[in-house]
């Protein structure tokens, strides 16, 4: 699997190594190596290197190259998406123990939005579709895939990459930057080969389209643990949009977060994706196609969106409109008169 | 009797995954649990009806503690007639990792943790088979990703999961990975896949005063700057 990194590493140099593998030198400062000469392989460099300090740390010069085109090869798998045409929700007990008998399909291309009063078990049914639930929730609920049941094998490899998700944690607990978790993260994603102009380009646009989402502006250089929630949820949605190319997009309760929530939705459910938004939000509830209403844990209704309804939208929009007028004019000192 | 060793940073949720674990495993799982002064899991371990032995390295090295006494735990584990032995101790002191060949090695960190801590940690991360990231359900998808990649990148072999130590979601996945560990009936002759800390030196032997005319033995000199 490794060979044609073993090959690289024997008769490349190690500038040559890092200019077309530049996720290389993470390996080198992971392993907290002295510097090696740049222009010998990696082989030749090590010679130059202690032995004894390298035994401190548990490794022969032997072992290093081999350990390195281990490193590449995970850090150069080409991140396959796999596309879905089709999600089947199978339903388990609702919290009072009572069969949930519904089998809910949604397809690609569809937005459907979970409502229902708090505690009900809107996250829960989001949680499931993450999670890809094969009954070992407490709903017990299955979520198929494509019309076909999941093996475990697939669920595991599948679990975290096929669903982008803006939870209702607003905040970020990392010490970074805003351009370094943005850099960080498009290196994640990119899985080590992105040359360092497309990272530069996708870390610009999720920060630009942060700020437009945000009501305040903040820069590249702010600690995103100093970001208002506005800002990280903000940024979350644009980090979604930009970085991941999941099949489905679950969001859970955006409209608190003191973002631009139509727009941000607009973002998310470009393409042909599967869309779950849990909201008390009117106006995002009946913009999607569907809408499920959750009651003590378990689907209580599917109601497609109906013509009247779709026709009532552009009246709520201006309610709406309304409404964020008077909320700016208040907060800029106006005196309000409907 | 197969057998897990569990390692990881204090506080990063090492009880509570091996607690859920074991909950999946639906099997007689006992615990080893390797401690320095004091351990406050083992009332958490009894109240599940989990069976646990606490060992406490106290004034030894943890490390030399471990593989001194670990062997006599798979012993202990045989005659209770265990099918599932997990050691858990608290990362020894950073440096070093219980994992021994054979055995499956797993890490936990905890992603609230700082986002360098996977490459702080050293070989017990490095070294493990599995990686269990917990506390993931606090933060945003994008930086649970930026986590797991930095664990990725110290140890690229390994399989990560996320488990929620709260709830149990994800542990059933890391137990259907975790049955499929060899079988263990003694680890003689096995390795660590880690040599433990090199010193025996006066401080080993319980001198406490500072200076150098007290310390012999074996030790390291820093070079400072002028
Ligand atoms: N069918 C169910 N069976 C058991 N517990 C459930 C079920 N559905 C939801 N819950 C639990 O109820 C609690 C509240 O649900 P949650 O999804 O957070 O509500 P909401 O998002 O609507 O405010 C959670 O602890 C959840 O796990
Ligand atoms: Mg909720």
């Amino acid at each position: 699997m490794n060979t044609s990194f073993d090959l690289i590493i024997d008769s490349w140099t190690l500038e040559e190594l890092t200019e077309a593998y530049p996720v290389a030198r993470d390996f080198f400062l992971n392993l907290n190596l002295p510097p090696l000469n740049p222009g010998r392989t990696l082989a030749d460099a090590l010679l130059a290197a202690d032995d004894a300090w390298l035994a401190e740390f548990g490794l022969t010069c032997h072992e290093i190259p081999a350990q390195l085109a281990a490193f590449l090869s995970a850090m150069t798998a080409p991140e396959t998406i796999r596309e879905i045409a089709s999600i089947t929700i199978i339903g388990g007990r609702n919290k009072l123990g009572e069969p949930e008998d519904v089998e809910l399909r949604v397809e690609a291309g569809t937005v459907v939005s979970v409502v229902g009063p708090t505690g009900s078990g809107k996250s829960r049914l989001l949680g499931d579709i993450e999670c890809l639930a094969q009954g070992d929730t407490p709903t017990k609920r299955r979520v198929i895939l494509d019309g076909k049941a999941l093996c475990e094998d697939e669920r595991f490899s599948l679990e975290g990459k096929i669903v982008a998700q803006l939870s209702q944690n607003m905040n970020f607990v990392m010490d970074l930057t805003v351009a370094e978790f943005l850099e960080m993260h498009a290196r994640s994603r990119a899985a080590g080969q992105a040359p360092a102009g497309k990272t530069e380009q996708v870390v610009q646009t999720c920060f630009s389209c942060a700020n437009d989402l945000a009501g305040e502006k903040f820069s590249l250089d702010t600690k995103v643990t100093l970001l208002s929630g506005g800002q990280s949820r903000a940024l979350m949605v644009a980090d979604c949009a930009y970085m991941s190319s999941s099949p489905i997009v679950l969001i859970d309760e955006i409209e608190n977060a003191g973002v631009d929530r139509r727009a941000a939705i607009t973002l998310l459910a470009r393409k042909e994706k599967i869309v779950l938004i849990s909201t008390h939000d009117p106006l995002l509830a009946l913009s999607a196609d569907k809408r499920v209403i959750i009651k003590n844990g378990g689907i209580f209704k599917v109601l497609e969106t109906s013509p009247e309804e779709k026709a009532s939208l552009a009246e709520i929009g201006k309610m709406d409109d309304m409404i964020a007028r008077i909320r700016r004019d208040l907060r800029h000192g106006e005196r309000i008169k409907v | 009797m197969k057998m897990l060793t569990v390692a990881g940073p204090p506080s990063s949720g090492k009880t509570s995954v091996i607690l859920r674990l074991a909950e999946c495993l639906e099997q007689r799982t006992g615990v080893i649990k390797f401690d320095c002064l004091t351990s406050f899991d083992k009332s958490r371990y009894d109240e599940a009806g989990v069976p646990v032995q606490i060992g406490f390295s106290g004034k030894f090295c943890p490390d030399h503690f471990f593989v001194n006494n670990v062997e006599g735990g798979v012993a202990w584990g045989l005659r209770r007639g265990l099918d599932f032995l997990v050691t858990e101790s608290a990362g020894l002191c950073n440096r070093c990792s219980p994992h021994i060949t054979g055995v499956t090695g797993i890490c936990v960190v905890d992603c609230l943790s700082g986002v360098h801590t996977p490459r702080k940690i050293g070989p017990m991360l490095k070294l493990a088979d599995i990686v269990v990231i917990t506390k993931g359900d606090i933060v945003s998808q994008a930086e649970r990703e930026v986590f797991a990649w930095g664990v990725r990148q110290v140890n690229a072999k390994s399989q990560v999961f996320f488990v929620n130590g709260v709830t149990g979601q994800g542990a059933f996945m890391l137990a259907k990975k975790a049955s499929a560990a060899r079988d263990v009936d003694s680890l003689s002759d096995t390795r660590l896949r880690f040599t433990v800390p090199a010193a025996a030196c006066s401080y080993c032997t319980g001198e406490t005063r500072i200076g150098e005319n007290y310390q012999m033995g074996m030790m390291r000199k820093m070079e400072y700057d002028l």
